[in-house]
C-alpha cells in the first residue's frame, strides 16, 4: 500500500520536474498509473470479502508514536475503489480537455500528488499521518482551483478553499492530539474500540467539535460551503475529481470512520442530523437557480455531501449502508455529469444554461452518457441511484423520533436534486438547437467515452447489484459498523410505502423539470441577501484582522531597534510577573553569596565599572569597548564555575561583536546625544525591572529541585547513551539533536535575511 | 586598516586558527569544544585575515561566496539526522561506528551533524560581516 501512495508522489516529481515532453497522445499513457492502482485494489478485494483486512507498518517517528501505518478495510476500499477509477477516467479526459496545454505536465503532476494524498488519507491507520495527508489534499487542491493562475479570482478561490480547508484542518488536529492523549496511542484501528473510555473522557465534547471542524470544513457542509462554488474556478476534470467524487468527501469519510466510536455519544448524533440536514436544504434549493452549469454541479455536490452527514447522524446500520451505497451512486453520476459538462463548454465554449439548446442532434453519444448520469442521479429504475435513493428512504423512515420530518426534508430535496441533475443531463440536449451550438463539431472520443463508461458502470451496477452488494458494500459495513442490514438492494420490492415514494418523488421532479426556467433573475434577487452570507462574514473578518495588524505592526515594528528591546523586555517583563504572581517560592539562603574569592571579586568590580562606564560614556567607542569587557568579564566568570564551553563561545561571540561594531561605527554618529531624559528614565526602568527579574528566576532554579535531576540525567546518561564525555556537546548534538538542527535552520535564516537587505540597499543606492 | 604588524600575523594566524577550530570542532563530544565554536573560531581566523588584507583577499582565497556554506550546513545536519532512517531506526538517532580514535573519541552521525552546525555557524558570520564590510567600502 506504501508503494502504491508512493508511487504517485514519485510520478509527481517526475511529471513536475521532466514532463515538458508530456504532448499528444503520450498523454494518455499517464491515465494507466490510475488504472493499474485499480485493479492492484480490485484484486485485494477477494481476501477483503471474506473478512480480510490489510495492515502494512513502516516505523517513522516511532518515539512519538507516529507510524507510516496502512490498513485497507471495507470503507476504505470503496474510497480507493473511487480514487483509482474516476482518476482513471479523469486522467484520459483531461489529456484531451487540456490538449496542448502549457503547463500540463505541472497538472498532472499537481494530480498525481493529489491522488497520493488522498489515497495516503483513507488508508492511514494513524492520526498523524492522516492529518498530513488531509493537509495534502487541500494543498494540491490550492494548486489544482490556482490552475488558471493568470485568473485573479481562480487564485482568490484557490486561497478562500485553503484557507477554510486548512484552517478546520488545524483544529482536526488539535481533536487527534486530545484523541491520542485520551487513548494513548495514534493508531486509528485501535482508537474505535475504546468507545468506554472516550465516552468518560472530559475531553470528549471537544474532540467531537474539532472533529467537525475538520470535516464540516472539508465537505463543504453549511455554513463552510462557499469555498466550493468558488473552487468550481478550476479545470473541469479537477472539478469532477477533486471537489465532487474524491476530496469534499474525505470529512465524510472521517466522520464515517469515527462514527463507530462516537455514535450516541453527547451531541454527535443531533449535531450531524442538523447540519447535514441544514446542508442539503440549502443546497438543493440553491441549485436549481443556477444559471452556469458547473454551479448547478456544485450545489447539488453540497447538498449530496449533507445528504451523507445526516446518514452518520442518523447512524443505525440501515443509514450506514445506504451512505456507503450513496457515496459509490454520487461519485459515479456526478462526476460523469461533470464530464459531461466539461465536454459541452468545449464544444459550446459556454456553461450558460439558458443559451444551450439542443445538443442533441450533435453529439449522440454524450446525449446517452449525460442522461444515464441523469437518470441515475434521479433514482430512475435500473441505476444504482435507484438502489441509493430507496435505501436513504428506508434508513431515514426508521430513524425514530424525527423520522417523518426528516423523511419530508429529504424528499423534497430530492426533488429539486432530481430537477437539477435533469437540468444538466437533459437540458442541454433537447430543444430547438440554439445558435451557440455548432452544426458539425469533432469531439474527441475521449470526451465522450469517459462519462459513457462512468454512466454504463452505474447501470451495469443497479442492474447486477448483486456482485457489489455481496462484495463490497456489505463486507464494507460489516467491518465498519458491525451489524446487518434488513433492507438490502432488491430492484423489486413489491408495491410498499417506499415504492409509492420513490415513484412521488420522480414525478414530482419531472413536473418541477418541465414547467421550471431556469434564468440570471435569481441570481440578482441573492445579492441581496449577501450580507448575510458567510463568505461576506469571513471576508469582513480577513478586512478587520489585516487592518488591526497593520495598525499594531506600525506601532510594534517601527524599525528602531531600541523600540524593539524595550518592546520585548516589557512583554517578557508583564509575562514572567504574572507567573510569579501566581506561584513564587521565596526563603532563599543567601549564604553561598558571602562564599567568593579575591578573583571573583575583582572582576565582578571590573563588571560593574564597565557597566558604569557604558551607561554614562558620551563616546560611542568607549560604549562599545566596556561593553566588550563586560563579555570578557562573563568569560572570567564561566571560567571561574568551570564551564569551559560557555567561556569559550562567549568568547568568541564577543570577540565577532566587536568586529560587527567596528564595522557599523562608520554609520552611527560619534557621540551619543542624550536629550530627552524622559526616554532615559524609562529605558532604567524596564532595564532595572529585568535584571531583578531575571536574578530572581535565577535564584528560584538554584532552589528548586527539579532542575537538578535533569542535569544529573544528562550527566550519566552522557558516556552511557551517547558516547560522548562532553556533556554540554552531547546535550546539543544528541539528546536535543532536534532543538540544535532547527536553531541553525533559524540561523540560516537569519543570515541569508541580512545578506538580502543589505543587498537590497545596496540596490537600492546604485539605482540613485 | 592595513597596519603591517597586522598584516604580517594574519598570514600565520589564519591557517593555524582554521587548523583549530577544526581540532576543537572534532574534540567536541569529548572535551570542550563542539561545532559552534569551532564555526566562530573560523569565522574570526578568516574575518582577521580579510581585515588585514581586504575583502577581496579573502573572496579569492575563499573562491565561493561564504554564504554556500549556509544550506550546505543545513543539509549535511539534517543527512545526518536522516541517516538513521535508512537503518530502521528513528529520526537523529546516533549511528556509531566501533573503536575510539584520539581527539574524536568513539565518531558516529552525531560528528556529521557537528560539522554541519561548523558550516552553518562559519558561513551565517561570514555573510553578515562581509556584507556590511561589501557595503561600507562603496
Amino acid at each position: 500500500m506504501l508503494t502504491a501512495i508512493v508511487l504517485c508522489f514519485a510520478f509527481a516529481l517526475v511529471f513536475t520536474l521532466f514532463g515538458k515532453h508530456l504532448r499528444g497522445r503520450i498523454t494518455y499513457l499517464t491515465s494507466l498509473l490510475p488504472l493499474s492502482l485499480f485493479i492492484y485494489f480490485l484484486g485485494l478485494q477477494n481476501s477483503l470479502s471474506s473478512g480480510g483486512e490489510f495492515l502494512s507498518i513502516y516505523p517513522w517517528i516511532s518515539s512519538l508514536g507516529i507510524d507510516l501505518s496502512f490498513r485497507l478495510d471495507g470503507l476504505s476500499q470503496i474510497f480507493t475503489l473511487i480514487i483509482t477509477g474516476i482518476g482513471f477516467t479523469v486522467f484520459l479526459y483531461a489529456a484531451e480537455y487540456l490538449r496542448g496545454h502549457p503547463f500540463l505536465d505541472r497538472f498532472y503532476g499537481y494530480l498525481l500528488m493529489f491522488m497520493g494524498s488522498m489515497l495516503g488519507l483513507v488508508l492511514s491507520d494513524n492520526l498523524i499521518t492522516l492529518f498530513i495527508f488531509w493537509e495534502l489534499t487541500s494543498i494540491s487542491s490550492f494548486f489544482l482551483i490556482g490552475f488558471n493562475h493568470r485568473d485573479q479570482k481562480a487564485r482568490k478561490a484557490a486561497l478562500t478553499a485553503l484557507v477554510i480547508t486548512g484552517g478546520g484542518g488545524l483544529f482536526m488536529l488539535l481533536g487527534f492530539v486530545l484523541m491520542g492523549m485520551v487513548a494513548g496511542t495514534y493508531s486509528i484501528s485501535e482508537i474505535v474500540l475504546m468507545k468506554s473510555l472516550f465516552s468518560d473522557s472530559i475531553y470528549l465534547g471537544l474532540i467531537v467539535l474539532a472533529l467537525f471542524a475538520g470535516a464540516f470544513t472539508k465537505s463543504a457542509q453549511f455554513p463552510f460551503h462557499f469555498w466550493l462554488p468558488d473552487a468550481m474556478r478550476a479545470p473541469t476534470p479537477i472539478s469532477t475529481y477533486l471537489h465532487s467524487a474524491t476530496m469534499v468527501k474525505a470529512g465524510v469519510y472521517l466522520l464515517a470512520r469515527f462514527s463507530p466510536l462516537f455514535d450516541g455519544e453527547i451531541y454527535w448524533n443531533e449535531a450531524l442530523i442538523l447540519f447535514g440536514t441544514i446542508t442539503f436544504i440549502y443546497g438543493a434549493a440553491q441549485s436549481i437557480f443556477k444559471t452556469d452549469l458547473k454551479a448547478i454541479l456544485a450545489y447539488t455536490t453540497i447538498a449530496a455531501l449533507g445528504i451523507m452527514v445526516m446518514l452518520i447522524g442518523i447512524g443505525t446500520s440501515a443509514a450506514i449502508y445506504a451512505l456507503l451505497v450513496f457515496i459509490c451512486v454520487h461519485a459515479l453520476y456526478k462526476a460523469g455529469l461533470f464530464l459531461v459538462v466539461g465536454s459541452i463548454d468545449k464544444i459550446c465554449g459556454t456553461r450558460d444554461i439558458t443559451k444551450i439548446r439542443g445538443l442533441r442532434n450533435t453529439s449522440v453519444v454524450l446525449f446517452v452518457a449525460a442522461l444515464l448520469a441523469a437518470i441515475s442521479s434521479a433514482g430512475l429504475i435500473p441505476t444504482i441511484g435507484y438502489h441509493g435513493k430507496h435505501l436513504i428512504y428506508s434508513s431515514v423512515m426508521e430513524s425514530g423520533a424525527w423520522g417523518i420530518g426528516l423523511l419530508v426534508l429529504t424528499i423534497a430535496a430530492s426533488i429539486l436534486l432530481l430537477c437539477a441533475g435533469l437540468l444538466v443531463g437533459l437540458k442541454p440536449f433537447t430543444g430547438p438547437v440554439s445558435p451557440e451550438v455548432p452544426l458539425q463539431k469533432h469531439t474527441p472520443p475521449a470526451m465522450w467515452i469517459t462519462p459513457l463508461l462512468l454512466g454504463l458502470t452505474g447501470l451495469g451496477m443497479g442492474i447486477f447489484y448483486r456482485a457489489p452488494q455481496e462484495l463490497l458494500f456489505l463486507p464494507a459495513l460489516e467491518s465498519l459498523h458491525g451489524g446487518i442490514v434488513s433492507k438490502q438492494m432488491h430492484l423489486w420490492s413489491g408495491t410498499d410505502t417506499l415504492f409509492w415514494l420513490s415513484w412521488g418523488t420522480v414525478l414530482a421532479g419531472i413536473i418541477l423539470f418541465v414547467f421550471f426556467r431556469p434564468s440570471h433573475e435569481y441570481s440578482k434577487r441573492d445579492k441581496k441577501f449577501k450580507k448575510f452570507h458567510s463568505r461576506y462574514l469571513l471576508e469582513q473578518g480577513v478586512i478587520n484582522v489585516k487592518r488591526t495588524f497593520s495598525f499594531l505592526t506600525h506601532v510594534l515594528q517601527n524599525g528602531y531597534l531600541r523600540y524593539y528591546t524595550a518592546v520585548i523586555l516589557t512583554f517578557l517583563i508583564v509575562l514572567i510577573s504574572l507567573r510569579m504572581y501566581t506561584g513564587f517560592e521565596n526563603g532563599y539562603e543567601f549564604e553561598f553569596a558571602l562564599d567568593f574569592t579575591f578573583n571573583e571579586l575583582a572582576t565582578i568590580i571590573v563588571m560593574v565599572v564597565s557597566i558604569l562606564l557604558a551607561v554614562f560614556t558620551t563616546s560611542r567607542v568607549v560604549a562599545v569597548a566596556s561593553l566588550g569587557g563586560v563579555g570578557l568579564c562573563i568569560c572570567l566568570l564561566f571560567v571561574y564555575f568551570s564551564a569551559p564551553d560557555l567561556a569559550m563561545t562567549q568568547f568568541t561571540i564577543d570577540t565577532l561583536t566587536v568586529v560587527l561594531f567596528v564595522l557599523l561605527l562608520k554609520k552611527l554618529p560619534l557621540y551619543l546625544s542624550k536629550v530627552d531624559t524622559g526616554v532615559n528614565w524609562r529605558d532604567l526602568i524596564i532595564s532595572c525591572t529585568f535584571g531583578l527579574l531575571v536574578t530572581i528566576i535565577t535564584l528560584e532554579i538554584l532552589f528548586t529541585g527539579s532542575v537538578k535531576e535533569i542535569s544529573n540525567f544528562y550527566a550519566e546518561n552522557a558516556y552511557l547513551l551517547a558516547k560522548g564525555k562532553n556533556v554540554v556537546n552531547v546535550i546539543l548534538v544528541d539528546f536535543r539533536g532536534v532543538d540544535t538542527l532547527i536553531e541553525i535552520t533559524v540561523l540560516a535564516v537569519s543570515g541569508l535575511g541580512v545578506f538580502s537587505l543589505i543587498r537590497l540597499k545596496m540596490g537600492i543606492d546604485r539605482e540613485r | 586598516m592595513t597596519t603591517l604588524i597586522l598584516r604580517t600575523a594574519s598570514v600565520y594566524l589564519m591557517p593555524l586558527l582554521l587548523l583549530f577550530s577544526v581540532f576543537i570542532l572534532l574534540r567536541g563530544h569529548y572535551l570542550p569544544g563542539g561545532g559552534f565554536v569551532g564555526g566562530l573560531i573560523a569565522s574570526i581566523a578568516l574575518v582577521v585575515y580579510g581585515y588585514a588584507n581586504g575583502i577581496n583577499q579573502i573572496k579569492s582565497f575563499l573562491r565561493f561566496h561564504p554564504g554556500a556554506l549556509i544550506p550546505t550546513g543545513v543539509s549535511l545536519s539534517l543527512i545526518s539526522g536522516l541517516l538513521p532512517m535508512f537503518a530502521g531506526k528513528p529520526f537523529m538517532t546516533n549511528l556509531w561506528l566501533d573503536g575510539t580514535y584520539p581527539i574524536i573519541g568513539q565518531p558516529g552521525t552525531a560528528l556529521i551533524f557537528d560539522t554541519g552546525v561548523y558550516f552553518v555557524v562559519v558561513g551565517t558570520a561570514l555573510t553578515i560581516i562581509f556584507s556590511i564590510a561589501e557595503d561600507n567600502e562603496k
